[in-house]
């Protein structure tokens, strides 16, 4: 359900609204806290979050830096750890910033703007529900991911997370700017419209690549991420067609005839037609009505670096990048 | 002499009652209009078919069961709610989404006596959180003027014990009704401790039902044992409903999938319930409701025990028709004075199937008086085929594109249905139909189930050994002869996402009723 936005409502009515800055506005000095939810979403789902975590992460930051936070960062504007964020900052009393680190979701820890810019990957803080505190010293962005991950099991498969703690100066350029603002523009665009599809597709700047019939989910679970394919069967005026999307926690390759469509680091959705909802890949079923969009991701994935970290070779695919 | 049984279904517009013998041989069949109060409509359509049986038949009623919307209703209109003291066990995980945060504010205002999150629960590898307080769990309940409690542990459905600590504890100490997790849900803590609360808000509801059909028993002079049809499409004793109350919320579907199975004699097939403003369509696997994986939205809150897998679409006999649209609106029960076959001024589907020669079962007069009426054909002709086209959309969703099973049409409105229908093998028209739901109730079986966590390794074979018997004990505890119990479901699932390889064991064991 939908523990985030549950959290954030609860978190607003007991701390006050919280406000949304831009980067531009920090002073250079400003400490930026990334946060996220780390663990498997079947433990989050029976065991959300406490209150304190967030407080905790604040006291070790202040702790190693000498002075405490002055904002709160999504680290992953897609899913729950886009609006969860909104409950923390309220929480410590704290400003979000208008970015974060991936622009859309990704999977792993070192998929991040930060680790993509170069920034050396040598701090994680983790607190977990009974109040641990884990702070790792990691070598590089893969021994993060691989500590944390231990950590996180040890505390029962889920934790708080603050990776790159970072100045409002040393921002600039690395993090992904807008973002939060721009979920709130998809909001609005699709609440109160006789198009939600439209709106949506208008507001991302969205190429549909097929609207149709689910006809086939292949879902199996291996390493702890869900992978497989949906298959989408065009109805209307792109009957005849067939899409395929392949899955792995996110919508990473679409292709049709052997043709690949549209690729990871872009973005890839399949939405209901009816109200331009996007459909998590937990949740797709056969019958269901879809159309699948396809927008550009930030031109920071798309540099070698970024395609490196995050592009179609990072996830398995033996394939080129090519633009959307 | 093996007694009659007469069963009753309270639906949304009517209330059907049955009387079949031991042989499973219709007797007697009614359908009465359902009252504000239910017990009204009840008390009629039971009235009904005794009145079809002579006396020494009457004294044959050895049982009734009952299929009610009692609860539903309570839930709807916010009435007879019992206050709930809400307690989680978890502290200090979870702190983040306090109990009922989700919940409409004026359902929470009417159920809740107050919510805490208190020390307990478990992680996903079964230590424990924190160790449960039972000085905690006292200073709440002291504090608070509650009718029931409910307790919800942090992933309770595998490890029950300290929900069960702490049931004993109020019980013994309170003398308050206790409504416990795991015994009504699977993992998703918020929508497993919705459906606690839910089931908790209602012993006073299920106490009156009780109380109802009992005074209605023995007013009649019956000496028939009471049942209560739950929502798996299986009977509880009253002692059982009495602790499970919310579990006959959707008994109503679920009794319609039984009946037809039953009445048509298929075992796998879509079924489609018509009524007079929605049509609702389930699928029969060996017999039974296949259930619904999402999670079920009760009176605005998510839940997530099992309910049959149904898909609702609203088109019914009173769907009113428009020129390029039919329904969603519908005349409902005053279709008997406002369709044009009944003489009145409003198209319905049911004038645009009696229209196009779709006549099973309906009144003679219907279309001899369509016939003397000047028509807008192409309007009605137009709202069938789009009425059609919404059912083989409905039944593609419900059969996941399989087309090898039949179609079993129940309810008043089965004649809408055309005879060849799209993604089914062929449409079933079984006799008495119409009161499909209250023959379902009839023929109900009692149940037992259990939902539980299994480590993958080499204790699984012996660990499901174990799970199969306790679900057949719970289902002889329900009320089922245990020289015929059977184990009628098993699944296992894995789980995605844990560090030691684990399966979701779901074991159901169903019988006939103990005689």
């Amino acid at each position: 359900m939908r523990t985030g936005s549950l959290a954030a409502v609860r978190a607003i009515r007991d701390h006050g609204p919280v406000p949304l800055v831009a980067l531009a506005d920090l002073p250079g000095d400003t400490l930026i806290v990334p946060l996220s939810g780390i663990g498997a979403p079947t433990v989050s789902h029976e065991m959300p979050h406490g209150e304190h975590e967030p407080k905790r992460i604040a006291e070790e930051v202040e702790r190693l830096f000498g002075r405490p936070p002055g904002a709160v960062m999504s680290s992953e504007i897609g899913g729950s750890n886009g609006v969860a964020p909104v409950a923390w900052a309220a929480q410590l009393g704290l400003p979000l910033l208008d970015a974060d680190a991936m622009g859309r979701a990704f999977p792993e820890v070192q998929m991040v703007s930060m680790y993509v810019a170069g920034l050396p990957a040598d701090l994680v803080v983790m607190a977990d529900v009974v109040g641990n505190v884990v702070t790792i010293r990691p070598v590089d962005g893969l021994w993060s991911e691989r500590l944390a991950r231990a950590a996180c099991v040890a505390s029962g498969s889920s934790a708080l997370m603050a990776d790159y703690v970072l100045t409002a100066a040393r921002a600039r350029g690395v993090v992904i700017e807008g973002t939060v603002t721009r979920a709130l523009s998809i909001g609005r665009a699709t609440q109160d419209t006789a198009d939600p599809l439209g709106a949506l597709r208008d507001t991302l700047g969205a190429v549909r690549l097929i609207t149709g019939k689910l006809v086939d989910v292949d879902r199996r679970t291996t390493g702890g991420f869900v992978r497989g394919s949906a298959t989408i069967e065009g109805t209307g005026a792109d009957r005849g067609r067939r899409l395929v999307v392949e899955l792995q926690n996110e919508n990473l390759v679409a292709v049709e005839d052997g043709r690949v469509r549209a690729m990871v680091p872009d973005l890839i959705a399949v939405v209901d037609t009816q109200t331009a909802t996007a459909i998590q890949t937990e949740a797709l079923r056969y019958g269901q009505r879809v159309a699948v969009l396809a927008w550009p991701c930030d031109p920071l994935w798309r540099t070698p670096r970024g395609l490196e970290v995050a592009g179609p070779r990072a996830f398995g695919y033996d394939l080129e990048y090519q633009p959307i | 002499m093996s007694g009659l049984r007469i069963g009753i279904d309270v639906g949304g517009t009517n209330t059907d009652a049955v009387v079949l013998d031991a042989g499973d041989r219709l007797l007697a069949k009614a359908k009465r209009p359902t009252t504000p109060e239910v017990t009204g409509g009840l008390r009629a359509a039971l009235d009904a078919v005794l009145a079809e049986l002579d006396d020494r038949r009457r004294a044959e009623v050895s049982r009734v069961m009952l299929g009610t919307t009692h609860a539903t209703n309570a839930i709807l209109e916010r009435e007879n709610l019992g206050r709930v003291a809400v307690v989680r066990l978890g502290a200090p995980a979870t702190t983040s989404v306090p109990p009922l945060s989700d919940w409409p504010e004026d359902l929470r205002k009417a159920v809740s006596a107050g919510e805490a999150v208190l020390p307990g629960g478990f992680f996903v590898d079964g230590r424990p959180i924190t160790p449960l307080d039972s000085g905690a769990v006292r200073r709440f309940l002291d504090g608070v003027r509650a009718d029931a409690v409910a307790v919800t542990g942090v992933f309770s459905p595998a490890g029950a014990e300290q929900e069960a600590e702490v049931g004993e504890l109020v019980a013994r100490e309170y003398g308050l009704p206790v409504s416990l997790s795991h015994e009504l849900g699977w993992l998703g803590l918020l929508e497993r401790e919705n459906a606690t609360v839910l089931n908790a808000c209602l012993y006073g509801v299920a106490a009156r039902v009780t109380a109802a059909l009992t005074e209605a028993l023995r007013e009649r002079g019956l000496a028939a044992r009471p049942y209560l049809a739950q929502n798996d499409g299986t009977l509880m004793t009253l002692e059982h409903a009495a602790r499970l109350p919310v579990s006959t919320i959707g008994s109503g579907p679920a009794n319609s999938l039984r009946g037809a199975a039953f009445l048509s004699g298929v075992a796998d097939a879509v079924v489609a319930d018509v009524g007079g403003t929605s049509t609702d369509l389930g699928v029969l696997v060996g017999g039974f409701p296949r259930e619904s994986s999402a999670a079920t939205e009760i009176g605005g809150v998510l839940t997530n025990f099992r309910m049959p897998d149904i898909l609702s679409i609203a088109l019914g006999g009173g769907s009113v028709v428009r020129d390029g649209s039919v329904g969603p609106d519908s005349v409902g029960y005053r279709i008997t004075e406002e369709a044009l076959v009944c003489g009145g001024g409003t198209m319905t589907l049911t004038d645009a199937a009696v229209h196009a020669g779709r006549t099973a079962g309906v009144p003679p007069a219907w279309p001899e008086r369509l016939a003397g009426l000047p028509l807008r054909h192409e309007t009605l002709r137009a709202a069938l085929a789009l009425a059609d086209e919404m059912v083989e959309d409905a039944v593609d969703r419900m059969t996941l594109g399989r087309a090898d099973r039949p179609l079993v049409a129940v309810g008043g409105g089965a004649f809408l249905l055309p005879d060849r229908i799209l993604g089914v093998s062929r449409v079933v028209r079984p006799p008495h139909a119409e009161v499909a739901n209250a023959v379902g109730a009839a023929i109900a079986l009692a149940s037992g189930r259990v939902d539980t966590i299994l480590p993958a390794g080499e204790s699984r074979a012996k660990a499901i050994e174990s799970a199969k018997e306790q679900a057949a004990a719970k289902a002889v505890r329900a009320g089922a002869d245990p020289a015929q119990v059977e184990i009628v479901d098993l699944q296992e699932i894995p789980l995605s996402y844990l560090s030691e390889p684990a399966v979701r064991l779901h074991v159901k064991a169903a019988g006939p009723l103990a005689r």
